[in-house]
Parts: C-alpha cells; structure tokens; sequence
C-alpha cells in the first residue's frame, strides 16, 4: 500500500471503504433520520434508517468529510443492516470500547469476528482527535434507533 | 541561501527537540506559526531564574527580590528596544496576544464610566473595524465590545488572491470609525498587511490603530514608531520564547489615559475605601505577580533573535517562502490558500489537496515524521471566504531547512498516491 507502514491509521480497507462507500444514499422509505457533525475535522452525516420487526431493514447515508469518518460510517453500515437493534447496538457499544482503549484494547478473537472490518479502525483509537470521526456514523446510528424506539407505543 | 551570516545548521543546534524523531523519522516541524520550540538560551534563562533567583518582583527588598525584580525589568528593556518603543513604559507584559487584544477592548469599554478617558469612549453610532482574515483572538474581543457598548462591528473584505480589497478601505474606515484592529501578518493566508496605508486612512478619519503582530514580530523587523500605529499586541511562543507571557505595546501618552482592565495588587497608586488611584503604566495593566520566569525567558528569545538579526531572519524566510510556493506548485491537486507569489506575504502557507481531506493530510504527514497544521486555524471566516472546512498548513522558522521543505513536498505527493 504505497510504502505506507503496518502501524499506519489508513489501512487499506479504510481507504477502500473512504473511496467506495457503502449505503451511501438516503432511502426514500425510513423511520427516523439523524444529522450529526463532529466540530474537530468539520465532518458530517445524515443517516436514515427503517426498523422493521425489530430489526435494521434498512440504512442509508449521506455524508462529507476525512476518510476516517466516511469510512467507518460505510463499514458501519455494511455491519448492522440485517441485524436485529439489540445485536447493532451490542455492536455499537464493542466498537465504542474499542475507540475508548487509547490503543490499550486486546480484541478477542470472538470481538474481532463480530466487527469484521470495522477492526482496521484499531489504530485510530491511538489519536484521541481522531476517535471521534470514528464513531460519528456509529453515534448517528445509534442516534437514529433509538428515535424508531421511541416513537412506538 | 544560507550565507556566512545566517547559518540555519547552527541555529538548528540551539534547539535541542530538534534531534527528536517522530514515528522512527526525523522530526521535520512545520508548525512554528501555532508555535515556535525554545533555543536552549531560553530553557536556560528559566531554570536559572527558578534555581538561582526566585523570587517575587517589585514587593521584596530582600536580595533575591531585587535580583528578580531587576531580571523581570530588564526583560521589558529588551521587549522595548526589540520594537523601538520610545519608552520601557509602554511595554504590557500580558499573558498573550489574546489577554493583550482583550486589555485593550476591556479598557475601551471600562472608559464609559471612567472620568479622563472620555477620549476611549465608544457607543451607538461609532463603528469598529477589523478583517475578514482575523484570528479569533482579534474579532471576538471586538465584537464583544460592540456589543457591550452598542458600537457597530465592520470588518474589510479579502478578495481571491487573500489581500485586503483595496477599494473597500475608505469606504469601511470612515468618520464614525473608532477603531481600526488588524493583523500584520495573517496566520491562516500568510498575507502581510499594507499598515502605512491602512494607518494613513484610520488617523485621517481619527481613528485608533491595533496592529495584532502575534505572526509578524517573530519573523520581520517591527518598529512601532515608523508603523506609526497606536497599540500593538504580540506573543512570546511565537517567538522561541515560553508559553505564558505575551506583550501589549502603546503610545505612552494612550496608555496613560486608559483605564484599568483587571485589578489587584500592583496595579493600584493609592487604595481607600472610598476610592483607589491607579500607578501609570505599564503598571496599571499588570494587576498580580506576574509571569516572572517566562518574561525573562522571553527577554532571552529577544536576545537571541537580536544576535542572529532580524533582517537576516526575514531574509531566511522570504527564501524559503519563495522555494517552497514554487516547489509546492509542482504537486498536483494542490492549492494554495492565499498569496501564491512571495511578495507581501510571509512563511506560512495554507493549501488544499484535491480529495484529501485536511486531516487526513496532516496525520499522514506525521506518520512520515511532518507536523503541519490542519484546521480552521483560528480564522473560520477564512474558511467560510473560501469555501472549504479547513486547510492544511505549514508554517516556517529560523530552523526550517530547504530540506524540509522537499520533506513536505515529497510527504504530500505521498498523500495523494495513497488517496489516488
Ligand atoms: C494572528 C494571531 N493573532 C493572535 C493569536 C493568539 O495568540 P495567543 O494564542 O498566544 O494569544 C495568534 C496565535 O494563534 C495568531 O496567529
């Protein structure tokens, strides 16, 4: 990957991901939709999302902004839909922890399967300024389910 | 470039971070406009004063007072001949550009209720001018006094190439201008300020002038008297000096008028219950012991830079701004975000990479061992003037080398492959 080192931020998924991004694209049919921004890199998404029977149906996003917080919102994505919320936000709060370690977190093989690309964000977790650009789509994510569950009775 | 009389390789060995790596690579620092690192003359002069002579200034008539107080004052002597103040009396020390920015605006504003500052005094129908390339520590303080005293806040537009609009002075600057705040050299553009003509325009409609300097007093002489201006603020991190201690400069017979802005020890003539005199500058503006062991060390950064020369400084920089505008030039996808000729403009340069966004740019820069800044750089409305987020910027010093510069160079090129 161009002479860049193993220890480097953009490992190539993350690149990968920044450059083709995943349900990018607002759905027409959603429950709820979120905008959030973090202030640091000026990044921002809209995220939409359609829950049936308990479950992501659907997620959609639009956003600007660094490659860490584009692409972490594409394999975010790529993670959740499909997934019940309990197992999305169970996966929220794992990624959470991972970019809350300081770089300290020995991810378990059982952890590491469950976040699938989402482990090449690891070396974010080493830059506090960065952690957030991180988690933005998975706070906007977050942000938007608990809104659907609000809504019902 | 490096001629017998400035010779950056022994300047570099003044600095001792400079034999630091960052990531397993020589540390290549590009962030001197955020802030400067210390020669070991200043690291110097602060231990010594804490190991050697410790004490509070201006209050002790023991010896170690009198030797700090003479230290602390002396520091101000250098601050004064540094600028070519006409007096030591018209040095402030502050705790930066932006306590010395705020002094300033506070007094102005604590002139309404005060008897013989009547000339300070600003309300309705007067207006405040800034630019539209201000540091924030040059705009919200005048904002705030606009809006504390009903004055209106203007400022002068930047046109494409990041100069001031030309035509735009004598009509923002006019009769009910009080006030003219500028910065001399901008830290998002790199942009140097016309002073002679804005200073021309202000006195003529009989204004006040603010020269914010933060950016320009490290790297090109500055004498006060031939700007000709009224108040100048300037900060000593920028200037290889600590962190900590910042300067107010004003015209003696101004300072004289102006009221006080915080109160305290020192800053008093006579205290009554029923009413307080104030000392005269540069007293009044000093309330509490002040940074002591930082003002030395910043008269140690003037003596340092007064050694190598100032002209000499300038002349360093303006070579390597114009090596590496047309270096820069030769990257594809890269703009620059200001001046890109070297004339009236100084070594601070601000760019965008096509795709890449700005942080993503800086920390690919350090893991190759280059700190760049990447932001709004405290001047968002340049930002918002441009239409982007945020830029990249590298910024230079007395120690950066050519060879630095092909560093940044090749670094960005590296971005752009990784992004392609
Ligand atoms: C042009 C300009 N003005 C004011 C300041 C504020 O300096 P300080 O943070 O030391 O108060 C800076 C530094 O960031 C600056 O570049």
């Amino acid at each position: 990957m161009s002479g860049l080192s193993m220890e480097s931020m953009y490992q190539e998924i993350i690149l990968d991901h920044y450059k083709h991004p995943h349900h990018r694209v607002l759905l027409e049919d959603f429950d709820a939709e979120v905008h959030h921004v973090n202030p640091t890199c000026g990044d921002e998404v809209t995220l939409r999302v359609q829950v049936r029977d308990g479950a992501i149906a659907a997620l959609g996003w639009q956003g600007e902004g660094c490659s860490i917080s584009q692409a972490s919102t594409s394999v975010m994505s790529d993670l959740v839909v499909g997934k019940d919320i309990a197992s999305a936000l169970a996966l929220q709060e794992l990624f959470l922890g991972l970019m809350q370690s300081k770089g300290s977190a020995h991810l378990g093989d059982e952890d590491a399967d469950a976040l699938e690309d989402a482990v090449a964000f690891e070396g974010v977790a080493k830059y506090p300024a960065r952690v957030k650009c991180a988690l933005l789509g998975w706070m906007a994510m977050k942000g938007a389910v608990a809104q659907t569950e609000g809504a019902r009775p | 470039m490096t001629s017998s009389a400035f010779d950056v390789e022994a300047i570099r060995k003044d600095f001792p971070i400079l034999t630091r790596e960052v990531h397993g690579r020589p540390l290549v620092y590009l962030d001197s406009a955020n802030t400067s690192h210390k020669p070991r003359a200043v690291l110097d002069a602060i231990e010594d004063f804490y190991a050697a002579h410790n004490s509070n200034v201006a209050r002790a008539v023991h010896t170690l007072g009198s030797e700090a107080t003479t230290l602390f004052e002396a520091s101000r002597d250098k601050v004064a001949a540094f600028i070519n103040a006409a007096s030591r009396e018209e040095i402030v020390f502050t705790k930066n550009s932006s306590e010395a920015l705020n002094l300033i605006a506070y007094s102005i504003s604590n002139a309404t209720t005060t008897p013989g500052a009547e000339r300070f005094r600003i309300g309705p129908g007067d207006e405040i001018v800034v630019t539209e390339m201000e540091h924030h520590s040059n705009l919200v303080p005048w904002q705030l006094l606009a809006q504390r005293t009903g004055a209106t806040f203007r400022w002068l537009p930047i046109d494409d190439d990041g100069r001031l609009v030309e035509s735009s002075i004598d009509e923002i600057i006019n009769e009910r201008t009080k006030i003219v705040s500028f910065v001399h050299q901008s830290n998002a553009l790199g942009t140097v300020n016309p002073v002679a003509r804005l200073v021309e325009r202000a006195h003529a409609v009989g204004a006040l002038v603010v020269l914010d300097a933060s950016q320009s007093v490290p790297h090109m002489p500055v004498d006060v008297q031939a700007l000709g201006i009224d108040l100048m603020a300037f900060t000593g991190h920028k200037m290889y000096g600590p962190t900590g201690v910042g300067v107010l400069w004003g015209r003696y017979d101004l300072l004289a008028e102006m009221p006080p802005f915080l109160a305290g020890g020192e800053m008093i003539e006579t205290v009554d219950m029923a009413g307080t005199t104030y000392a005269l500058p540069p007293h009044r503006f000093e309330a509490g012991t002040p940074m002591i062991a930082e003002a030395i060390g910043l008269g140690a950064a003037v003596d340092y830079l007064t050694a190598i020369g100032m002209d000499a400084v300038h002349d360093h920089e303006q070579a390597l701004t114009a090596y590496a505008l047309e270096a820069m030039a030769t990257v594809p996808g890269l703009r620059i975000i200001g001046p890109d000729q070297p004339v009236d403009r100084g070594a601070t340069i601000s760019f965008a990479l096509k795709g890449v966004h700005p942080h993503d740019v800086s920390q690919l820069l350090d893991e190759q061992g280059i700190a760049v800044r990447a932001g709004h750089h405290c001047a968002r409305p340049v930002c918002v003037r441009y239409g982007i987020a945020a830029t990249t910027r590298a910024s230079f010093g007395i120690y950066t080398t050519t060879a630095e510069i092909d560093a940044l160079v090749a670094g960005v090129a590296r971005v752009s492959e990784v992004f392609a």
